[in-house]
C-alpha cells in the first residue's frame, strides 16, 4: 500500500486514491490536422518507463483535487508531488541541456511554470481534464 | 490424497555459451519464448537459433501466472487464436514427451448481475458459433459441479449462474517452460541464461545484432517476448509500444485436501480460484492501479480478492496463505495481444498479453515463429498486429471475454 502525500489533505492511504496515469500528455493543439498515426499516440501510446515517472492521481475519497507525483515504477518511492500544471521537478531546469528538455511534450499545456492556467492564449486549455488515459 | 507429481531427469538443456551469430535470437526465455523457439525448429527449420533469459528460466511470468487456460473469448479474432490455443494444448503433451499435467477440470465464469447473465449468454452463443465449447448453467448447476461455491442470495453479490467451458483447466506452468526447453534443446536451439540484453545492433533501420551483457550476438532476424518489459526492449530498439506494465499478484495457501474440483472465475466480485494437483488453493485478481516494474503489489489488492474468495467459497474462511507474489503483465487498452512486425526491419514483438498469457503460450509460439520465419503474419495473428491501433480495428476483449484471467 503507498502512502501517498496529498498536497491538500496530508498523508492518506492510496485506497483513497485514483491513478490517472502519465502526466504531462497535452490534448493535441489542432486536433483535426491529426493523421491517424498522430491520433494513435494520443490515445494509445503513453509512456511506460522503468524508473522515474511523472503521473497523476486523483484524491478521489478526499479532497477530489487531481494533482501530479513523480515515482519511481521500481521501488515505488515516491520523489514527489506537485500540481497539475507544474512542470517536472527532476526536469526542473529550463533551458539549459540543449534538445532534451523538449522533446518531453510537458506541462498540460506548454505553459512553463504558472500553475494552471498559463497565460498562452489558445482556448485548448481543458487543462486539468484527466482524458481518461490509460485504465 | 493430492496427485503427486512426476519425477524430472537432473538435466533438461544445456547452458552453451553464447555464438557470434545466429539466424534469429528470441528475447525472453519465458513460455512464450520457448514455444516461438520450439516452432521455429519444428515447423520452419530454423535450428541455428538463441533463446536469451535475463534470469533464469521462465522464472518471470511464466513461474507467476495462476495457470489457468480457457478458449471461451467473445471476438471472433480471439476465440480464433485461443482455441487453436486450447487445441495445442490438448496435443502438446504427446508431442513434447511431457506430461505437464494438463488438467481439462473446466473453467467456470460467474454471473452475479443481470448484465453478467446477458454478457455471459452472448457469450456462449458467439462461442459455440465459433466453435468453443461452452453452456450457461443455472445456480443448481454451479452448485453440483462445485459443491463448495455459496449460491445461497443472502452474499452480496448472489451467484446468478455462470458460463462453464469443460475443455479448459490448469496446467503446471513450469514443467509446461521445461518441456519446450527440453525439445528446443533437442532441436539444437540455444538456451542462454543470465544474459541481458542492453542495446541492439542496427543498419539503417534493419536490425543486425544484440548487444548483452554475455558479448554482442549477431543475428537475422529479433523476436520480443519479454512481456512487462517490452516497452523497454522497444525503446532500446527506437520505437514505442502501446503497452501499460502493470503488477499483477496472486497467492496460494497451504495445502489441503482436494476439496475444489473446477476452475472458478468471477469478474465482478473479482477474484480467480482453482486448486492445484498437490492441493495449494491457487487466486488471483486484478491488477495493482499503477504502473509497475517492481514484481509486487499493494496489499489492499489481495485483501480485496480474499474477502471476494470467502464470500464465495466460505469453506476458505480458515486457509492460511501461504505465499503472495507479483509479476509484471503488460496490458494494452483492448486487452488483447500484440504480435506481429514492428517499425524496425527484421524485428518482431509478442507482447501485449497482460493478465492472460500463459493460456496463449503455444498459439503465441506457433503464429509468432510463423511471423519471425516468413517476414509476415500467421492467419491467425494477422488481426492482433501493432497497426490496429492505427486503423482502429481494436479486438476489444475488456469485459467483453471474461478478461479477468
Amino acid at each position: 500500500m503507498l502512502l501517498i502525500s496529498c498536497p491538500n489533505c496530508g498523508s492518506r492511504d492510496e485506497t483513497e486514491f485514483h491513478y490517472g496515469g502519465q502526466a504531462h500528455v497535452p490534448y493535441p493543439e489542432n486536433p483535426a490536422a491529426l493523421d491517424d498515426r498522430q491520433w494513435a499516440q494520443f490515445l494509445f501510446y503513453r509512456d511506460n518507463t522503468k524508473g522515474a515517472f511523472a503521473e497523476r492521481w486523483l484524491h478521489s475519497t478526499g479532497c477530489r483535487q487531481w494533482f501530479n507525483m513523480l515515482r519511481d515504477t521500481v521501488t515505488y518511492e515516491i520523489q514527489a508531488v506537485y500540481p497539475m500544471g507544474g512542470g517536472r521537478p527532476d526536469r526542473a531546469a529550463p533551458a539549459p541541456e540543449s534538445g532534451t528538455a523538449s522533446t518531453a511534450p510537458d506541462s498540460t499545456t506548454t505553459g512553463t511554470a504558472a500553475p494552471d492556467v498559463s497565460g498562452t492564449g489558445t482556448g485548448s486549455a481543458s487543462t486539468t481534464a484527466p482524458e481518461g488515459a490509460t485504465e | 490424497m493430492a496427485d503427486l507429481l512426476p519425477e524430472h531427469p537432473e538435466f533438461l538443456w544445456h547452458n552453451p555459451t553464447p555464438k557470434k551469430s545466429y539466424d534469429a535470437v528470441i528475447v525472453g526465455g519465458g513460455g512464450h519464448g520457448l514455444a516461438t523457439a520450439y516452432f521455429l525448429a519444428k515447423n520452419h527449420g530454423m535450428t541455428n537459433i538463441a533463446v536469451l533469459e535475463k534470469g533464469w528460466l521462465a522464472g518471470g511470468n511464466m513461474a507467476r501466472n495462476t495457470t489457468i487456460i480457457r478458449s471461451n473469448y467473445l471476438w471472433d479474432e480471439s476465440a480464433a487464436i485461443y482455441e487453436h490455443a486450447l487445441k495445442l494444448w490438448e496435443i502438446l503433451p504427446e508431442e513434447l514427451d511431457y506430461d505437464f499435467l494438463f488438467s481439462q477440470r473446466g473453467v467456470m465464469n460467474l454471473a452475479h448481475t443481470l448484465g453478467d447473465v446477458r454478457e455471459s449468454m452472448r457469450r456462449v452463443g458467439a462461442n459455440k458459433l465459433n466453435g468453443v465449447d461452452a453452456e450457461w448453467l443455472d445456480p443448481q448447476q454451479v452448485k453440483e459441479l462445485c459443491p463448495i461455491l455459496n449460491i445461497s442470495d443472502t452474499i452480496r453479490y448472489p451467484v446468478m449462474g455462470a458460463t462453464y467451458q469443460p475443455r479448459a483447466g490448469i496446467a503446471k506452468h513450469d514443467h509446461v517452460a521445461w518441456a519446450f526447453a527440453r525439445k528446443c534443446d533437442e532441436l539444437g536451439v540455444d538456451i542462454i541464461q543470465n544474459c541481458e540484453v542492453t542495446g541492439f545492433l542496427k543498419d539503417g533501420n534493419r536490425v543486425v545484432g544484440v548487444k548483452t551483457s554475455q558479448g554482442t550476438i549477431h543475428t537475422e532476424k529479433v523476436g520480443l517476448c519479454a512481456a512487462g518489459h517490452s516497452s523497454v526492449l522497444a525503446e532500446m530498439a527506437g520505437f514505442r509500444l502501446p503497452i501499460q506494465s502493470h503488477p499483477l499478484q496472486a497467492l496460494v495457501s497451504e495445502l489441503h485436501e482436494p476439496v475444489h474440483p473446477t476452475v472458478v472465475m468471477s469478474n465482478h466480485v473479482h477474484v480467480y480460484v482453482s486448486q492445484a494437483h498437490k492441493g495449494e488453493l491457487v487466486m488471483g485478481a486484478g491488477v495493482d492501479a499503477y504502473n509497475g516494474y517492481g514484481q509486487r503489489g499493494s496489499f489492499h489488492v489481495i485483501e480485496h480478492q480474499m474477502a471476494a474468495a470467502v464470500e464465495l467459497f466460505p469453506i476458505f474462511a480458515r486457509a492460511h496463505v501461504l505465499r503472495t507474489w507479483g509479476g509484471i503483465v503488460d496490458t494494452t487498452l483492448d486487452a488483447s495481444p500484440i504480435v506481429g512486425t514492428t517499425p524496425v526491419d527484421n524485428m518482431f514483438v509478442n507482447c501485449g498479453w497482460g493478465t492472460g498469457g500463459f493460456k496463449g503460450t503455444p498459439a503465441a509460439g506457433l503464429t509468432f515463429a510463423h511471423t519471425i520465419a516468413t517476414g509476415s503474419p500467421h492467419a491467425l495473428n494477422r488481426p492482433f498486429a501493432l497497426e490496429r491501433f492505427e486503423t482502429g480495428a481494436l479486438i476489444d476483449e475488456h469485459g467483453a471475454a471474461a478478461v479477468a484471467h
